[in-house]
C-alpha cells in the first residue's frame, strides 16, 4: 500500500516550476516518519527475513524456492489472480460508469446517492464482512429469496469454493467503491465545462462524450484507483478469513496468499517463509504498479 | 536507464542465489524433555495473568472469589474455539518479543499441545513438575492422554467430551422404535426412518467434527502419531470405508443431513426432527438445551454404538478444553493452584456446561444433571461407559482434523457427491497439511 501510493503523491503533489520551498520538507515530515517506521522499516526487515533462515544465516532464494513448492502456493495464488481480475474490472466499469452518470443526469439526487454510495465505507472491514455472513446465509437474510433462486438453500451451498471470488468482488465492492465514485466524481469536476459544453454543440451524444472527453480525462484516475485496488486486492486477507471462521472451516485456510502467509508465521512458526510469500506479493504489487504508471502516465506533467 | 535496472537486478538476483550458505528448511522443533525444564525467577505474591474463553471467565472469577489474596489479571479471548488460533499466533509473537505470555490459559483445542509442548522453550510449563501428583491421578483414565509428550504432562484436562448416542426418547417412543445397540442396527434404522417418517433424521454429516464422531468410533487410522512426529493416515483402511459407506447410504435417503448442527437453517428447521444423533458429551447442555431449545424431558443419551463383529466398543471424541501453566510464568505456585482448583474443585466443576474430566466432580456433576431434570432419562451409565471407551488411536495433531474435513469433504457433500467420492483428495490434504508442518506421514 504505501509503496503503491507514494509515487502517486508525488504525482499529485508537483505543480508548475515554483522554488523549492523548505517548509514543505516539515509538512511531509510527519508523512514520512510513519512511512518509515511502519511502511519502509517493516519491508526491510520481512526482506531480511526473507533471504536469511530461523538461525539468522543467509540463505539466499531457498526460502523463494520452498515456499514456492508448497502444494497451496499454485491455489492461493490462482484464487487472488482470479479475485482480482473479476474484482478490478467490475470496480473499474461501475466506478467509471456510476461516476458519469451521477455527474451526468442525476443532478437532483446526485448528493443523496453519494453519501449512500459512500456509507458501507465507513463502516470497518471487520464488520461489513460479519454483515455480509448474515446477508449470505439464506435462512436469515432478508434477501434470502434472490440466493434460493439460484437453487441455494444453505450458507454451505453459498460459499462453495467456485463462488468464492465472485462474492469477494461483491463485499469488496460494497465496502470500497463508494469511495472511489467520490473521487472520480471529483475528477470529473475538474474538466473544463466548456469542453463538455463545446461538445455537446458539435452535436456529440453523452456517451460520445463520455468515450472521447471524459474517459481520456480521467486516465490518471482511474490509473491511481487500479494500482490501489490491486494492491488492496492481492492483499485479501479478512474476507476468507472471516468466512473460513465463520463456516467452520469450509474454505481452506490458506485460500489466499496472504493467509498462506499467516499459517507459515503462526501455525508453523516459520517468520522467514511467511516473509518470502510477503516479498512475492511485494514485487507483485511494484510490478503491477510500474505497469500502470508508465502506461497510464502517471508521472507525466501537462 | 531501464536496461540498467535490470542489469542490477539480474546480480544481485544472482549473488542472492549463490550466497546461500545456509539451509533454508525451518529449524526443526525438537519436542521438550520435562526433566529439563528450568522455571524462571519465581514471585510467590506477583500477579499471574489468566487467558480465558467467555465460558470459563466465570470459573476464574469463582477462584478469585475464593482466594482473595491472589492476584489475577483475567484476559478474555476466543479460547481458540472454532478453529481459532489466537493463542498460538500470540505465543509465537511472545517468543519473538521475549514476554508476554499469559501465565494461564484455557484453550478448547485439544490439539493446542502439539505445538505448545514443543520448541527450544516450550508454552506449556510441564504440569507434573507444577501440580500434585495426587490431584492428577484423580482424572479418568485417558483424560490427560491427549497432554502427554513422551514422560511430561503438558496441560491439565478440564473436560471430556466423549461421544455418546444422543436420541429423542419422545419421538423414539412415539414412532415405536428400540434404541440401536450397534452401528448395523443404526443403519437399518436410519434406512427405516428414511422410508416410514421422511424428513426424520439420525445425525448429521456436515459437521467438521464428524470424522471426529464416525471414524473415531469406527476406529479409523486417519490420524494415528506413533511416535514424535511420524502421523499414519490411511483412509482406506476397512475400518474407514465400512463407516463411509454407511454414511454415503444414510445420506443418499436422506435420513442423515448433510448440514452441519450448528447451521442457521438447521437451528431453524430440523433441529425439532432429530430422533438419533451420535455427538460428544456436551451436546446435551450446549446443543439440545441452549441451541435447539428442545423441551425437558424429550432427550436423553445411550451408550455408544459398536460394530456387530468388533469385540469391544470404542467411541470417539471431540474437543474438551485444556489448561496450560507457562513455562516463562514467573509464579508457578499460583498458577498451578488456579489450574487445580478450576479443573477439580467441586465449586467449579459440578455446574459446569460440560463433563468434569475429573472423576470425583464428574459423578457430581451427573448427579446434579439428574437433579436438573432437563433429560428424559439418566445420562450417568452412558457417560460414565463411553469416558472409558474413547479409542486411544485418534492422536491430536498439529493440524486440525476438523478443518480439512470441512474444506475438502463438506463442499463436495454440498455438491451431492459422495463421502466415498472424496477419499483420496481427503487423503492428500491430510497428508500435505501433515508434510508441511513437519510430520512424516506413513
Amino acid at each position: 500500500m504505501a509503496t503503491a501510493s507514494a509515487p502517486a503523491r508525488q504525482a499529485t503533489g508537483v505543480r508548475g516550476h515554483r522554488k523549492p520551498n523548505r517548509s514543505g520538507y516539515f509538512f511531509v515530515a510527519g508523512y514520512v516518519v510513519l512511512l518509515i517506521a511502519f511502511g519502509i522499516g517493516p519491508t526491510l526487515y520481512a526482506f531480511w527475513l526473507s533471504i536469511s533462515n530461523s538461525r539468522g544465516q543467509l540463505v539466499g532464494l531457498g526460502n523463494f524456492t520452498r515456499t514456492f513448492t508448497d502444494y497451496r502456493f499454485a491455489a492461493a495464488f490462482t484464487h487472488i489472480m482470479v479475485y482480482v481480475v473479476i474484482w478490478l474490472v467490475t470496480l473499474m466499469v461501475l466506478v467509471v460508469s456510476l461516476a458519469l452518470m451521477l455527474h451526468g443526469r442525476m443532478h437532483r439526487t446526485s448528493a443523496a446517492l453519494r453519501f449512500l454510495f459512500y456509507l458501507p465505507g465507513a463502516l470497518a472491514g471487520v464488520a461489513s464482512v460479519v454483515l455480509w455472513l448474515i446477508l449470505l446465509d439464506p435462512t436469515n437474510s432478508p434477501v434470502g429469496f434472490i440466493l434460493r433462486a439460484f437453487g441455494w438453500d444453505s450458507l454451505a451451498t453459498v460459499i462453495l469454493p467456485s463462488h468464492l471470488p465472485v462474492i469477494f468482488t461483491i463485499i469488496a465492492f460494497w465496502t470500497g467503491a463508494g469511495g472511489w465514485i467520490i473521487v472520480v466524481y471529483g475528477a470529473l469536476n475538474s474538466i473544463p465545462p466548456e469542453l463538455v459544453e463545446a461538445a455537446r454543440v458539435d452535436g456529440a451524444s453523452i456517451f460520445q462524450i463520455a468515450r472521447m472527453i471524459q474517459i481520456p480525462l480521467l486516465r490518471k484516475w482511474i490509473a491511481y484507483m487500479l494500482i490501489l485496488a490491486f494492491a488492496t486486492g492481492t492483499q485479501l486477507f479478512v474476507e476468507p478469513q472471516l468466512v473460513s471462521t465463520a463456516s467452520f472451516g469450509m474454505i481452506p485456510d490458506g485460500w489466499s496468499p496472504n493467509q498462506l502467509s499467516y499459517l507459515y508465521a503462526f501455525q508453523a512458526g516459520d517468520f522467514n517463509g511467511a516473509a518470502a510469500l510477503a516479498v512475492d506479493l511485494l514485487f507483485i504489487g511494484l510490478a503491477s504498479a510500474t505497469v500502470v504508471v508508465f502506461r497510464g502516465g502517471l508521472f507525466e506533467r501537462e | 536507464m531501464r536496461t540498467k535496472m535490470v542489469g542490477a537486478i539480474a546480480v544481485v538476483g544472482a549473488a542472492l542465489a549463490l550466497s546461500a550458505c545456509g539451509s533454508a528448511d525451518p529449524a526443526p522443533a525438537p519436542s521438550a524433555k520435562a526433566d529439563q525444564f528450568a522455571p524462571a525467577a519465581q514471585d510467590e505474591a506477583g500477579e499471574i495473568t489468566v487467558w480465558a474463553d467467555a465460558t470459563r471467565v466465570p470459573v476464574v472469577k469463582a477462584y478469585q472469589k475464593a482466594h482473595p489474596e491472589a492476584k489475577i489479571k483475567l484476559v478474555t479471548y476466543s479460547g481458540n474455539a472454532n478453529g481459532a488460533t489466537d493463542l498460538q499466533t500470540k505465543v509465537q509473537l511472545f517468543d519473538r518479543t521475549g514476554n508476554g505470555w499469559p501465565d494461564v490459559a484455557f484453550s478448547a483445542t485439544l490439539s493446542d499441545t502439539a505445538w505448545a509442548a514443543f520448541g527450544d522453550k516450550p508454552y506449556a510449563a510441564p504440569v507434573d513438575k507444577v501440580i500434585d501428583k495426587s490431584v492428577l491421578d484423580g482424572f479418568a483414565p485417558g483424560a490427560l492422554d491427549p497432554c502427554k509428550v513422551g514422560a511430561g504432562t503438558y496441560c491439565v484436562r478440564n473436560d471430556l467430551a466423549q461421544v455418546v448416542l444422543w436420541y429423542n426418547k419422545k419421538l423414539l417412543d412415539k414412532f415405536g422404535y428400540t434404541l440401536p445397540t450397534t452401528w448395523e442396527e443404526y443403519q437399518a434404522l436410519g434406512e427405516k426412518v428414511a422410508k416410514e417418517h421422511p424428513g426424520y433424521l439420525v445425525g448429521t454429516a456436515g459437521d467438521p467434527w464428524a470424522p471426529e464422531i464416525y471414524l473415531w468410533a469406527s476406529q479409523c487410522p486417519a490420524s494415528t502419531v506413533t511416535e514424535a512426529k511420524n502421523v499414519t493416515v490411511d483412509l482406506k483402511n476397512a475400518n474407514c470405508s465400512r463407516m463411509v459407506g454407511m454414511l454415503d447410504k444414510l445420506i443418499a435417503n436422506k435420513a442423515m443431513s448433510k448440514a452441519g448442527v450448528f447451521d442457521a437453517g438447521f437451528i431453524k428447521n430440523q433441529a425439532s426432527k432429530v430422533l438419533l444423533m451420535p455427538g460428544p458429551s456436551w451436546f446435551g447442555q450446549v446443543l439440545f438445551n441452549s441451541t435447539f431449545k428442545i423441551p425437558k424431558g424429550e432427550i436423553a443419551a445411550g451408550a455408544p454404538l459398536k460394530f456387530a463383529s468388533d469385540t469391544a466398543t470404542y467411541t470417539g471424541n471431540v474437543g474438551g478444553g485444556v489448561w496450560y501453566i507457562s513455562s516463562h510464568s514467573k509464579n508457578l505456585k499460583t498458577a498451578g493452584d488456579l489450574v487445580s482448583w478450576v479443573t477439580t474443585a467441586d465449586e467449579a466443576q459440578a455446574n459446569a456446561v460440560t463433563y468434569p474430566a475429573y472423576t470425583k466432580a464428574a459423578a457430581l456433576w451427573l448427579t446434579k444433571q439428574r437433579d436438573s431434570g432437563y433429560f428424559a432419562a439418566d445420562i450417568s451409565p452412558a457417560f460414565t461407559q463411553a469416558a472409558e471407551q474413547v479409542w486411544p488411536g485418534w492422536s491430536a495433531t498439529q493440524y486440525s482434523q476438523e478443518a480439512i474435513y470441512a474444506s475438502t469433504v463438506v463442499p463436495a457433500l454440498n455438491k451431492d457427491q459422495t463421502i466415498a467420492s472424496t477419499i483420496d483428495a481427503w487423503q492428500t490434504a491430510i497428508t500435505n497439511k501433515a508434510t508441511s508442518l513437519g510430520y512424516k506421514v506413513n
